[in-house]
């Protein structure tokens, strides 16, 4: 008896952002190439009801100077270019990168507080290392975000930069330094719906368009709250497809920084032999907490490890690719 | 799909002759909907209404158990797409497959056996074996069951073709209900036949959603009600696809023909374990039944487990622990009065570490609704007051003599506010995460 079953098709009204990060030399800026984000007219990978123009992007986080909590893994695996950030740009655009983050540390490698003129520099010295579009992420600290960000985007007016993280206590000056200078801003919020939709409407309200607003909604790691950002992160992307026009901003999320601070990534010594291999436990939790977000709508991943880098890409790889 | 009382009224006889103790058919469809009356009680339903009401109050999923020893691995049952509109209920199986062409397997069984980790107070284990007829000898076959029976009480699933391979292997089960693993267009009948016999799920195999369904109502009309599907794809996109095909035909559709649990083999569309691992759990937030690995390492199985038993909770019921006040290597007066909130993980993760380094201290939960720091924070369940009443529904002050708070390095924002709630108390910042928690205790006693 044969059957024939009525694939059902959800038919949405909206879709999300398309958001263009780097600027090549035609658009006032010295990038090799520009990177598209965004532009989902349906659930991921969910080709056969809308259209997914672009795959998620890897971004891999390079810091302005050796880390100095980060996990003995993820250190061996950069060896001697994480004292670098020339050189540690252009390891992870040979890892596969497809955006570079560069995070800036509260100091310097002597103790002493960073400062704008370091900042202006490294940012300055990785764009000339490396033809790809570029992140840069301060410290975390409002003020002294304030601080660094502003002289970063105008050292970098007019490559078309991710600023961030611009956070409900200190977006303003943040979106006003990227409306300057012509970038992108990264709007992160606390693990809720609500509130990702808010600080979208805050800083449209000031006057950046929203085709430079990225939504990075946090989402804790793979044991450690995981499953709230991934349905925040669900739910954002059904609104967004339903048309609610402030959540249709692309999705950055940071599995990397998350996955790697948790115990299973961090610490090899003293902990259940049933937790398995140190090495391998804690590439699979930072591609486990990735994979997950790929799932729920993730646009751009930043990641740490590069074996993780190419778990993830090939696992984007084979979802976007329809030719079965 | 439960169908509404507005819908279950159009199937009832409106009469409103009152002999099912209501006043109108209406009222008793709402109660209907409402499962709080039964359909025998009205005697006038027509038997056309009576197996449409019937099909509609079962699962969109059915349930399947399979059993071994008392120890069970269930699948189904799932009435959502997202986690967010109710729950995920029965945490996808996560089997691992051997070989009856496989050296040791009895040694293998009972190391997958003994796998078992603690999670937030969890135990999280393997769920069973399948196990593969490789040989294409049903003796062998058998051996292998007999083997893995011996060394453990997992549950099973049994692969293979040959209708015989299935019978010789049930007389090693000692009683387990397996599930066979698959029937596609070629044996269905036969396999189906020998299922029934010893009344143990089939699953069956198809290309696709049409032949996967059609091999389902043969199934079904050979008379096996417990169905597992296989859709056939394996590969990343073909895998998702289908099986939210599946999930929505099931769910929104009330589609009775592929009703049924799904079992995927994420090793057979990569090209090798780690990217297995990927693969699998794509299947574990996307719509999986039962999960066969290929590959088995305690570092894949515990991030696995962890990521399934985090999907599968409750988001309407955060794990929480009780609020209170938390003694940690037998605290002195002296010892350092930690903060935290009462979601589990956050609670497990302070706890562990500083038990785990050996330091004394009074570790405070406060009541954030289950909520962990930074979102209990951005809710407002987390803030100076929530802290001064918890100072105050603990007591610690009649335990301890020096009145240091520590708050985690998250919420250094409440500070100034929890200085003013608690007049007298030293209020100091510690780290964001819990890792780094002894390191500072450490730095400052
Ligand atoms: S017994 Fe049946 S027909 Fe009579 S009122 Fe109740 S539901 Fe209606």
């Amino acid at each position: 008896m044969p059957v024939t079953v009525e694939v059902p098709k959800e038919k949405y009204g909206g879709k999300v952002r398309e958001v263009v990060i780097g600027a090549t030399k035609d658009q006032g800026g010295t990038r090799s190439k520009a990177i598209t984000i965004g532009g989902e007219a349906a659930l991921p990978f969910m080709h056969f009801e809308g259209a997914i123009p672009h795959p998620p992007a890897i971004a891999i986080e390079v810091q302005d100077r050796k880390p100095s909590d980060w996990s003995p893994v993820v250190l061996d695996a950069w060896k001697e270019v994480a004292d670098d950030p020339v050189k540690w740009a252009k390891a992870a655009e040979a890892a596969g990168a497809d955006l570079i983050l560069l995070k800036l540390n509260t100091t310097l490698a002597d103790g002493s507080p960073n400062t704008p003129a370091n900042a202006k520099k490294v940012v300055r010295d990785v764009l000339n290392a490396t033809g790809l579009p570029l992140m840069v992420f301060g410290p975390g600290q409002a003020e002294l975000d304030n601080e660094l960000l502003v002289p970063v985007a105008e050292e970098a007016k007019g490559e078309k930069i991710v600023l961030g993280v611009a956070e409900d206590k200190n977006y303003r000056t943040i979106v006003a330094a990227a409306m300057a200078n012509d970038h992108v801003v990264n709007s992160r919020t606390p693990m809720d719906v609500n509130l990702a939709k808010q600080l979208v409407i805050l800083i449209h309200d000031m006057g950046l368009p929203l085709e430079r607003v990225l939504m990075d909604p946090t989402t804790g790691a793979l044991g450690y709250g995981i499953e709230y950002g991934y349905s925040v992160m669900e739910r954002l992307r059904l609104a967004a497809l339903q048309g609610d026009g402030m959540t249709q901003q692309p999705m950055v999320v940071t599995p990397g920084e998350e996955a790697w601070r948790v115990k299973e990534s961090k610490v090899g010594t003293d902990v259940p032999a049933m937790w398995g291999d140190w090495k391998e436990r804690a590439i699979h939790w930072e591609t486990l907490t990735a994979a997950s977000l790929v799932e729920t709508g993730a646009d751009i991943l930043v990641l740490r490890h590069p074996e993780a880098v190419k778990r993830v890409k090939e696992m984007i790889a084979q979802l976007m690719s329809q030719t079965r | 799909m439960a169908l509404t009382g507005l819908q279950i009224y159009k199937l009832l006889p409106q009469t409103n002759c009152k002999e099912c103790g209501f006043p109108t058919c209406l009222a008793f469809a709402m109660k209907l909907a409402a499962k709080q009356a039964e359909l025998k009680a009205c005697p006038y339903v027509s038997e056309a209404s009576k197996s449409q009401l019937e099909a509609a109050s079962q699962p969109p999923i059915r349930l399947i158990t399979l059993s071994t020893d008392g120890r069970k691995a269930v699948a189904g049952n799932e009435i959502v797409l997202f986690r967010h509109e109710k729950t995920f209920f029965n945490p996808a199986p996560i089997f691992v497959r051997v070989k009856d062409t496989d050296a040791d397997l009895a040694a293998k069984a009972k190391e997958m056996n003994a796998f078992a980790v603690d999670y937030v107070g969890i135990k999280l284990q393997l769920s069973g074996v399948a196990i593969e007829n490789a040989s294409g000898d049903a003796n062998k076959f058998a051996a292998a069951v007999d083997a893995v029976r011996g060394a453990s009480d997992f549950p099973l699933i049994l692969i293979a073709k040959d209708p015989a391979a299935f019978e010789a292997a049930m007389a090693k089960a000692k009683g387990a209900v397996p599930l066979f693993y698959a029937a596609d267009a070629s044996n269905v009948a036969a396999l189906a036949a020998v299922a029934k016999k010893f009344n143990a799920p089939l699953a069956v195999k198809g290309d696709g959603l049409d032949a996967t369904a059609a091999l389902a109502e043969q199934a079904k009309a050979a008379g096996i009600e417990d169905i597992v599907i296989d859709p056939g794809a394996r590969d990343f996109l073909g895998t998702l696809t289908l099986a939210t095909q599946i999930r929505r035909l099931a769910v929104k559709k009330n589609f009775r023909a592929l009703g049924y649990p799904v079992i995927t083999f994420p090793g057979e569309g990569v090209s090798s374990a780690d990217e297995e691992l990927v693969l699998a759990a794509q299947h574990i937030g996307k719509y999986a039944g039962f999960v066969v690995l290929d590959h088995f390492t305690p570092a894949s199985a515990y991030a696995l487990l962890v990521l399934r038993q985090n999907i599968y909770t409750d988001p309407q019921k955060p794990i929480q622990v009780q609020p209170g006040l938390y003694e940690i290597n037998a605290p002195k007066p002296e010892s350092p009065v930690l903060v935290t909130t009462n979601f589990s993980i956050t609670y497990f993760s302070i706890s562990n570490e500083v038990e785990g380094a050996g330091l004394p201290a009074w570790l405070m939960v406060a009541d954030a609704e289950g909520m962990s720091v930074l979102t209990a924070w951005a809710a407002g369940k987390f803030d100076a007051d929530r802290i001064a009443k918890a100072v105050k529904t603990t007591n610690v002050e009649s335990k301890i003599s020096r009145k240091r708070l520590v708050l985690p390095g998250h919420v250094a924002v409440l500070m100034g506010e929890v200085e003013e709630a608690l007049p007298g108390w030293q209020i100091d910042v510690g780290p964001r995460e819990a890792v780094d928690v002894p390191a500072y205790m450490k730095l400052k006693p």
